[in-house]
């Protein structure tokens, strides 16, 4: 942005991660450690972008079977039946909630996909060595931090469901495999927005490596 | 290595001087208006009634029953711990961790990490692991995820509603005032300036 601006890493100086602290880089000296509370000192998270891409890949790849296995099994006297998130998001719908049938698609099927969206093109535009708008990426990145946990909002519904209805003969609830794999999409896109260091966006080449 | 009086935005690592703030004042990066630190007044004392306050609704919570299920006279009630047993009995051991950490052992450790901090402090010192403390309190805070796992209760009881009689728990409420707490005691938990305690004291 301004060319003014004056950064820690132009004036060897780095941030830590742990306390904030201040410490003096000393060139061609690795693994230094903050003064302050002894954190081992990296001027931007160590590979970044490469960590960040692995987690977003392999959230990717779980989020397919998440959307597309059932969460749960609803065994009852009228037979069996199996739900995914769509079509619980569906039934409540129909049942009348149709504001908790909002808030789980937008936890459970907008949230994760808006993330991985989000971050690739995040990644992306460090990469590119964009330093346009940085700004409003920053800013993106925040959102992203802010609505990772609320993903897990179907993982803990059928945690519930399953202890709760154990009715013997009349109705029981068994988790289905996409609540493990809906998790694991929670869990690595936490992840990846965790290894992605923000301060790339303003500054993309990631030429500092102690 | 003397202080600089400055702070690095770690958002942007924008070089800026700290501010003087006043009581209950917030800095934020003068380029993209990151929250850099703010001022708590009566850090100690607010920070350690809702810590403790927290403690004791984490205890409720987890002993008793979060929500029981009616039907034909016979109740079916589970409490998280209760659960999390459910779900690992059901060949999904992932998912059980998963929910234990998040839900239980995180919080837990959280709650018992700020009075470990805060106690002491209270009396005017700070145990000497206090650094090791702060950072792995700051590390696992992001996996705390009480707050939605309420969301998640109340979204099964709906589900539930028409399939059988639903009794709220005493945890249920429990849950309500430990998530109004327990964000109170982490907005009064500054580690800014608990950080720069820890330097003086050096």
């Amino acid at each position: 942005m301004s060319e003014s601006a004056v950064t820690a890493s132009h004036m060897g100086l780095c941030a830590c991660h742990g306390c904030g602290g201040l410490s003096q880089l000393i060139p061609g000296v690795h693994e230094m450690r903050c003064r302050r509370c002894g954190a081992s000192l990296h001027p931007r998270k160590p590979n970044s972008i490469s960590r960040t891409w692995a987690y977003l890949i392999a959230a990717s790849i779980m989020y397919v079977p998440a959307n597309v296995l059932p969460i749960m099994k609803t065994g009852s006297l009228f037979g069996s039946q199996s739900d995914t998130i769509m079509s619980g998001v569906v039934y409540l719908w129909h049942s009348g909630s149709w504001h908790l049938a909002l808030v789980v698609f937008i936890a459970s099927v907008l949230v994760p996909l808006a993330k991985i969206l989000s971050l690739t093109y995040l990644a992306i535009s460090v990469q590119l060595g964009w330093t346009e708008r940085a700004l409003e990426r920053t800013k993106l990145y925040r959102v992203l931090e802010f609505v990772g946990p609320w993903s897990m909002l179907d993982v803990y519904v059928v945690t519930i469901l399953v202890a709760l209805v154990q009715l013997k003969s009349l109705a029981t609830i068994e988790p289905g495999p996409a609540a493990a794999a809906f998790g694991a999409v929670v869990v690595l896109t936490m992840l990846a927005a965790m290894s992605f260091d923000p301060r790339l966006l303003w500054e993309p080449e990631e030429t500092h490596h102690v | 290595m003397a202080d600089f009086g400055l702070t690095a935005c770690h958002e942007c690592d924008l070089l800026q001087r700290e501010p003087i703030l006043p009581p209950g004042g917030v800095a934020c990066c003068q380029r993209c208006d990151a929250v850099l630190f703010r001022d708590t007044p009566d850090l100690v004392d607010r920070g350690l009634a809702w810590t403790l306050a927290a403690a004791i609704l984490f205890v409720v919570a987890n002993i008793f029953p979060i929500v029981g299920l009616e039907v034909q006279g016979t109740l079916n009630a589970t409490s998280l711990y209760g659960a999390v047993e459910r779900i690992w009995d059901n060949n999904m051991e992932g998912v059980a961790a998963l929910v234990f950490g998040t839900t239980i052992l995180i919080p837990a450790m959280e709650i018992s990490m700020m009075l470990y901090l805060l106690l002491p402090l209270k009396f005017g010192w700070l145990p000497e692991e206090a650094k090791s403390i702060l950072r792995i309190l700051q590390s696992v805070r992001p996996w705390s995820m009480t707050q939605v796992f309420i969301l998640g209760v109340l979204v099964a009881l709906v589900k539930l509603a028409h399939l059988a009689h639903v009794v709220p728990g005493i945890a249920l409420w429990a849950f309500g005032g430990l998530i109004l707490s327990l964000t109170a005691a982490i907005a009064n938990f500054n580690a800014h300036a608990l950080w720069s305690l820890l330097k003086e004291s050096e």
